[in-house]
Formats: structure tokens, sequence, C-alpha cells
């Protein structure tokens, strides 16, 4: 055999299995990509720089294709807007009739409400700016329920920030880039949203699943819902805002609660992005999940050498409600959560719950009794 | 060497198809309603996907379905590499039975591609399960599924197509 010539010249890879072997190489890649995926995390900077690229090229191009539609649909409402003009003004004055009813009452239970405000003391959350833009493109499919926003990063649209339509809470944006935003419905499989029945205030999440009404989960309690209640959102975890509209609570198929979304009510066009800044956010997780240092020993006071009286406390009784900083730091983070200013330790001001080096311990009789067992 | 004797070029029969799928796929992801009803989001690779395995095992299909499946992902928001194994999950069945599917008539063949579309999307609904941690409503998969068996009239008219495109085709 000449050097020219090609021993594997003759042999040929079955096209079949050549076909298998590159589904199967694909397949791997494929695989590879879905567990390097961080856009579950929903963080800052998850997102990879070919989704933020390509939600900006895909923005403007369903922007266009929307537009005919839009006027169309524009043309069709003012026409049916033309001849149905005279039940649609009798419709609205009937329902402004009820409506200042109820603007009455407000006023009167707005002025109740700051009376009791300004006698508790209680400060709520200050208004959030918001940002009003358009949806360009959506997808609805069961695995993904997201929509690009045309306001971005230049218009202070931030990840985490909630989006709201006019009928109440949508989803939350998840990505960012200038110009365009991917926002998270709260129909994707991925999305949790603290939420309270606003009834019975009863506590639960919002689970989106792909469909068309998500499930409360981790709903407690006897009578904790019923159907026709209206669903708020908790504010738990300081995510969002407390006091958005969800919904309203229906009962799904499979006989469990869910909610008939109150966005639901008209096309998702126009949304308002609210420049709410998540109170976890704002504080220094880190510093908050490390292990506090171990206090420093109580200096044992010098006591006199004489045989101690069968009444007197036994040291060891007080070491249990001393030494104990873990099970205080719970009731710390919980604080800090709720007013961020109150987050760092003002070193003029020892920690109560900390004990203070300089002083010795307390004598055990002064101790209440239930510090001194161990936390449930 | 007449022209019609010439080799198919792969640009033909994956890449236009593969970019005809991926251009409707971003007509249907516009924010519009017709009757009050939102368009259907179809996957509508799985169209080409089922006519490559029954056309001709070559290896440029497995790719065009990695590409377009990573393309629809970056789409719809959805995880990196959902989208390309669920599509050839479905491709690869083609593979396996293609010398059954050979000769059948265009109901069976659409019975096939039915099954070969529940593959793909039982595939996605179990790596949304495991990635989300919640199951995604049965619902919606079973409407998504239907509305990508409703696209079988395209499939015929690839494989009808393209079956006599090319001598090795055969």
């Amino acid at each position: 055999m000449s050097f020219r010539d090609n021993p594997f010249g003759e042999v040929r890879l079955p096209l079949l299995l050549g076909a298998a072997a590159a589904a199967v190489v694909a397949l791997l890649v494929a695989f590879a990509l879905l567990m390097t995926d961080r856009r579950q995390t929903y963080q800052a900077g998850a997102t990879s720089a070919l989704r933020r690229a390509s939600d900006q090229v895909v923005a403007p191009v369903t922007g266009a294709l929307a537009t005919p539609v839009r006027w169309i649909g524009g043309v069709g409402q003012g026409i049916s807007g033309y001849f149905f003009a005279v039940s649609e003004n009798r419709r609205l004055k009937s329902e402004l009739a009820v409506a200042r009813t109820w603007r009455e009452k407000a006023v009167t239970l707005e002025d109740e409400n700051a009376r009791y405000r300004a006698l508790l003391g209680l400060t709520l959350d200050p208004p959030a700016p918001m940002v009003t833009a358009r949806t360009v493109s959506e997808s609805r499919g069961p695995f993904a329920n997201t929509r690009l926003i045309n306001a971005g990063a230049e218009r202070g649209v931030k990840v985490g920030h909630p989006v709201l339509t006019e009928n109440g809470l949508a989803g939350r944006v998840i990505g960012v880039t200038p110009g365009v935003s991917r926002m998270l419905m709260l129909t994707d499989a991925a999305s949790r949203t603290p939420v309270m029945i606003q009834r019975t205030r009863a506590r639960a999440i919002l689970t989106g699943d792909g469909g068309w009404a998500p499930e409360l989960s981790y709903l407690r309690g006897r009578d904790a819902a019923k159907e026709g209640d209206l669903v708020l959102t908790s504010g738990d975890g300081g995510v969002l805002p407390r006091g958005l509209a969800v919904g309203r609570v229906v009962r799904g198929a499979d006989g469990g609660w869910r909610v008939r979304l109150a966005t639901d009510a008209a096309p998702i066009d126009y949304v308002r992005i609210v420049m709410f800044e998540d109170f976890v956010k704002l504080e220094d997780l880190r510093a908050l999940s490390r292990p506090s240092p171990p206090p420093p020993p109580t200096p044992v006071p010098a006591l006199p050498v004489q045989k101690p009286k069968p009444d007197q406390a036994k040291p060891t009784q007080a070491r249990p409600t001393q030494a104990k900083p873990t099970q205080a730091r719970p009731t710390e983070a919980r604080s800090t959560q709720a007013r961020p200013t109150q987050a760092r330790p003002d070193p003029a001001r020892p920690d109560p719950a900390r004990p203070d080096p300089a002083k010795p311990a307390p004598p055990p009789a002064a101790q209440p009794a239930p510090a001194r067992e161990p936390a449930a | 060497m007449t022209a019609t004797a010439r080799p198919l070029r792969i640009s033909r029969w994956v890449g236009l198809p593969l970019l005809a799928c991926l251009a409707l796929s971003l007509v249907l992801a516009t924010p519009i309603r017709v009757f009050g009803l939102p368009l259907p989001e179809p996957v509508t690779l799985m169209a080409p996907a089922f006519a490559w395995g029954v056309l001709r095992p070559a290896l440029a299909p497995a790719f065009a379905l990695l590409l377009g499946g990573l393309v629809l992902e970056v789409l719809w928001g959805a995880p990196s590499g959902l989208w390309a194994i669920s599509l050839l999950a479905g491709y690869l069945p083609v593979l396996a039975i293609r010398n059954v599917l050979a000769g059948q008539s265009n109901l069976v063949l659409g019975a096939w591609y039915a099954v070969t579309c529940l593959v793909a999307q039982c595939v996605g609904w179990l790596i949304t399960a495991a990635v989300t941690g919640s199951p995604p409503a049965l619902a919606a998969t079973a409407l998504q599924w239907l509305s990508t068996v409703l696209l079988f009239p395209f499939t015929v008219w690839l494989i009808a197509r393209f079956r006599d495109a090319d001598v090795r085709f055969r």
C-alpha cells in the first residue's frame, strides 16, 4: 500500500449512527447549558450576555410587528365606541353614582386611618416612584411565562422591581438591559409570591405553574379562604410592597385554592414598574448570616472564701441564660428587615441581646424562668 | 451533470426551515389578542425535527435543533437547554424508527408526529418540574402540545418537498 492511499478511505460511518452520535453530542451540550443556567436565581447579573443581547434585538422586532395590530384594534375600538356610546354613557352614569358614595366613605375612612396612625405612631412604606412602559413581546407556554418591556436600565429599572397593570400585580423584573427589561409573570412555573387573603389575613405563597390560575400554597387555618376572597401581596420578606391587588380566590379543578389574577381582566399592554427597593437587598445578608463572635468570658466576681449557704443559688444555673447569643439572632434579623436604617449596631448603645462584658452576670434569681429553657 | 443531479445543500433542507420556524415563533410572540384570545405558542421546530428525521439521517439536523432550541429559550425566557433537550428528545426516536415510517400514509405519520411531540412536551415538563420544584399545569402543556400537533401539515409539506429533491434521500 502506497503512502498516498488513504487507509480509511473505505471506512464509512453508517449515516444513522453518525446522526445519532451528533444528536447525543448536541444533547450533552444542551444538558451542560441547563446545568450552568442561573436563570432561576433571579438575581442581578444572572442573565447571560446572550440573553441580554437577544432581548434587545427581539423587543423592537415584536414591537414593530404588534404596531399594525394595535392600530387595527384601535380603529375597531373607535367604531364600537361610536355605536355603543349611549349604552356606555348610561352604564358610566350608574357607576359614577355608586362611586360617589364610595368616595365619601373613603374620605371618612382615610381621615380615621390618619388619626389612628398618628395615635399609634405607625410608619408606612414611603410612596415609590413608577415608570410606565409597554410590553413588546410575550411567552405564554407552560414552561415559561415572561414578557419584554420597553423600559430598561436607563430609566432606573432594576431586577426585582414589581410590575403592575391598571388592575393589579402582573409580575416582577428578572432581567434588565438598556432599553428593555424582562418581566417574570405570576403564572410562570418559577414564580413565588408571598400573598395574603384580605378577609382573614391568612398568609400563603402564590405558586405559578404555567396555567391561567396560580396555586395558593402553604395556606393554613380553617376557613382561611373562600371563593371570591380578595388576594393581596403580603409584603412578607420585603420583596414586594404590601397590599397590591393580585386577584380573587377560586376553587381549582384539583380541589385546591387558586387565584384568578386581576390582570386577566384586560390585555396586558401598558404596565407600571414600581421602583420598590427590596428590603432584603438593602441589608448585607452575609453580615447578617455570619455567626456572631462568642461573648467574652464574664468576669467572676471575687467572692470571699467562706462556706456557701444552702439557700444560695448555684453559679452553674446562670450559664444558660447568659451565653445564648444565637437564640437572640432571629429576632434581631427580623427587626432589621422591617426597619433597614436600624440594622447597623450602634457602638454607643450595646445590643441588649448580648451580655455586657463590663457588667457581671445578674444573679440567677433575677432572671425570668422561661429564659432558661431552650428555644423551640 | 445536470442541475437536478446536484446534491441538495444543507442550507436548503435544514437552514431555511429552521429560519422559517424561528420567524414564526417570533411573530407568535407578539403580545396581541385576536378576538380576545392570545395567540397560540406552538413549538414550531418540532415540525422540521420530525421531517428531518424522516427524510435522511444527517449530522446537521441535530446541531440545527440545538441552535434553534437555544434561540427559542432566549426568545421565550426559558432556562438554557430546556428546549434544545426537548427537541432532541423528540428527534432521536424519529431517527430510531425511520425505517418504520418510510412509505407510511400521512395519517400514520400524523399519529407518530403527535407521539413525538408528546415525548418532547413530557421531557420539557419533567425538566421544568425538576428545575422549578413545581410541576407545570397539565392543561397548559396539553394546549401547547395541541397547537404543535396542528403544525403537521407543514411537516407533510417539508417531507413532500425534499423527499425526492436528492437521490441520497431515497
